[in-house]
């Protein structure tokens, strides 16, 4: 089956009309470079070039003990930087067989959604911006700002926050965390909906999305992409439904899963997912139990020898942390199968037989961090 | 026909979703009140960082030029990056032994990624974050930094 929906060898041809998107294109949001061949203003294929912001952060976690390797996850998925630390710390955690405390569970499981409704605004103002509506741009970021300055306050530094620590946190929340965020929470739930007048109804901007790029289930299982992405076309690949972590598993909250496959459906699933992420952490923020912010860690961690994996949804899809230990403070090897290198490379099968015009909202929507792609 | 109502029900329907978009946007240019941009650098004195904000790495020192480092050397193996060097030095104390002490406290800001894992290793909780973020400058060895300022020294109730 997956011969006849990948088609894994592209034939150049002499006479192909190729230009080159980026690598300082500013709507692939970061150093990536397409390789477009194009008939007339329609694509004929796509190869996307990699690696001009590989910085070889598994082999740098070779070098580091588990407290450094956080500080390099930040780095990856630089707009789920909370969530990143998390996997990390969840395979030391397993790894060591040691059992944070519920406080723990739910701080992380608030921030994670914080840290998604955020990604999600910067990704609703840049997808807004690239298909012409900087009104929106101004919008999101407004909204953006109040969730970073809970994360300034509590931790410090706005974007990466290297907050978790293997067993727990840094130190504890700030003591105005809980008020601040139900403060953002009333707050948010107004503005979302104007985000709703300002672009998703705007005739421009429907005309730009609908019916473009479409994506079948069968090609998204087939080229493993995750989150908001695949569940545009109805494919369940929530991690946070299918192996709980933290806190998730006490909570209520839906899947959000559209059918058509398209732009404008992976656009709903975002919208729809901040609903969501809001309606998680009103769940948790009045229940945090009190107790330690980190649970008893050894100052130096040594993993005992073997494999330890563990997943968790980025606010991009699965990322998924593997690591072999022989038992030293620092992994033998460490790999991290990231969400957006998955979902950069459907981008052929989604742009080939459009027109260049819509390749700008195609990957506007598969929502591209590039850090992450290169690692 | 069809086609010709079509025409106009679609301009129509156009029209009105520009027009739900300015509204909004109407909304606020009408009360300025609402408006959240700050005026930097304009603002500078009353702009205040958060108490928790990660600056820069200090060193406290109180009135009387002391400091709580004893140069054990824990923020450098700790610094994923090398942004910190520790110089040591050692003088013979009152019963004439020889002890060691801090020379030098060296802090690279240009390499330092705010990890915080030097703050928190520190035993004697000789360093913390400074609130100053207005960091660019036009040489890069001025981001190289001598925390323990001259002549100081340390704390006695730190001593170990
Ligand atoms: S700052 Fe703290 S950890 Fe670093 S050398 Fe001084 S006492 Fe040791
Ligand atoms: S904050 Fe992290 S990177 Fe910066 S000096 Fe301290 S340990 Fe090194």
């Amino acid at each position: 089956m997956s011969e006849e929906i990948i088609k894994d060898v592209i034939v150049r041809e002499n006479e192909d009309y190729i230009i080159n998107m980026g690598p300082q294109h500013p709507s692939t949001h970061g150093v990536l470079r397409f390789e477009v061949c194009l008939k007339g203003e329609t694509v004929k294929y796509l190869i996307p070039h990699i690696g001009y912001i590989h910085r070889g952060i598994e082999k740098m976690c070779e070098a580091d003990t588990y407290q450094q390797i956080i500080h390099l996850t930040d780095r990856m998925d630089y707009l789920s930087a909370h969530i990143n630390n998390e996997a990390v710390c969840m395979v030391v955690e397993e790894a060591m067989q040691v059992e944070v405390p519920e406080r723990v569970k739910y701080i992380r499981t608030i921030l994670d959604e914080l840290n998604r409704l955020a990604s999600h605004q910067l990704w609703w103002c840049a997808f807004g911006m690239d298909l012409g509506a900087l009104t929106a741009f101004f919008y999101g970021l407004r909204d953006r700002e109040h969730i970073l300055d809970i994360f300034e306050e509590s931790f410090g530094s706005r974007l990466l926050h290297s907050f978790n620590t293997p067993g727990g946190l840094m130190h504890d929340v700030h003591p105005n965390f809980q008020k601040r965020t139900k403060e953002f929470i009333t707050y948010f739930r107004k503005k979302l909906p104007e985000y709703d007048q300002l672009l998703t109804g705007n005739i421009i901007f429907q005309e730009r999305v609908k019916g473009v790029g479409y994506m079948s289930r069968e090609k998204a299982i087939a080229y493993g992409v995750t989150g908001p992405s695949a569940r545009g076309s109805n494919l369940a690949c929530d991690i946070r439904k299918i192996a709980p972590y933290g806190a998730y598993d006490k909570v209520q909250f839906n899947e959000i899963l559209m059918t058509e496959g398209d732009t404008f459906a992976r656009y709903q699933v975002r919208m729809g997912e901040m609903w969501e992420s809001m309606k998680i952490i009103e769940q948790l923020i009045d229940n945090i139990p009190e107790g330690d912010f980190t649970a008893k860690m050894k100052p130096i961690i040594k993993l005992p020898a073997g494999e330890y994996f563990k997943r968790v949804e980025t606010a991009r899809g699965e990322l998924a942390v593997y690591v072999v230990s022989d038992g030293n403070k620092t992994p033998y090897r460490m790999k991290f199968r990231s969400p957006n290198f998955s979902n950069l490379f459907v981008m052929n099968e989604l742009a080939a037989g459009g027109k260049i015009a819509d390749l700008v909202a195609i990957s506007g929507s598969l929502d591209l961090v590039i850090p992450d792609i290169d690692r | 026909m069809n086609s010709i109502s079509k025409y106009f029900s679609d301009l129509f329907k156009g029209i009105s979703s520009l027009w739900a978009g300015m509204r909004v946007t109407g909304k606020y240019f009408v009360s300025p009140g609402q408006i959240v941009t700050q005026q930097y650098p304009e603002n500078r004195a009353t702009l205040k960082m958060e108490p928790r904000f990660k600056g820069e790495i200090i060193m406290p020192h109180d009135e009387n030029n002391q400091h709580a480092c004893t140069g054990c050397g824990i923020c450098e193996i700790n610094c994923p990056n090398g942004s910190i060097e520790i110089i040591t030095d050692r003088v013979p104390n009152a019963d004439g032994k020889l002890e060691r002490v801090i020379d030098k406290h060296i802090f690279h800001l240009s390499m330092c990624t705010f990890c915080g894992l030097c703050v928190k290793t520190c035993p004697s909780d000789a360093l913390a974050f400074g609130q100053e973020f207005e960091h660019a400058v036009f040489d890069r060895h001025k981001l190289t930094k001598v925390l323990n300022q001259p002549g100081s020294s340390l704390k006695k109730e730190a001593k170990k």
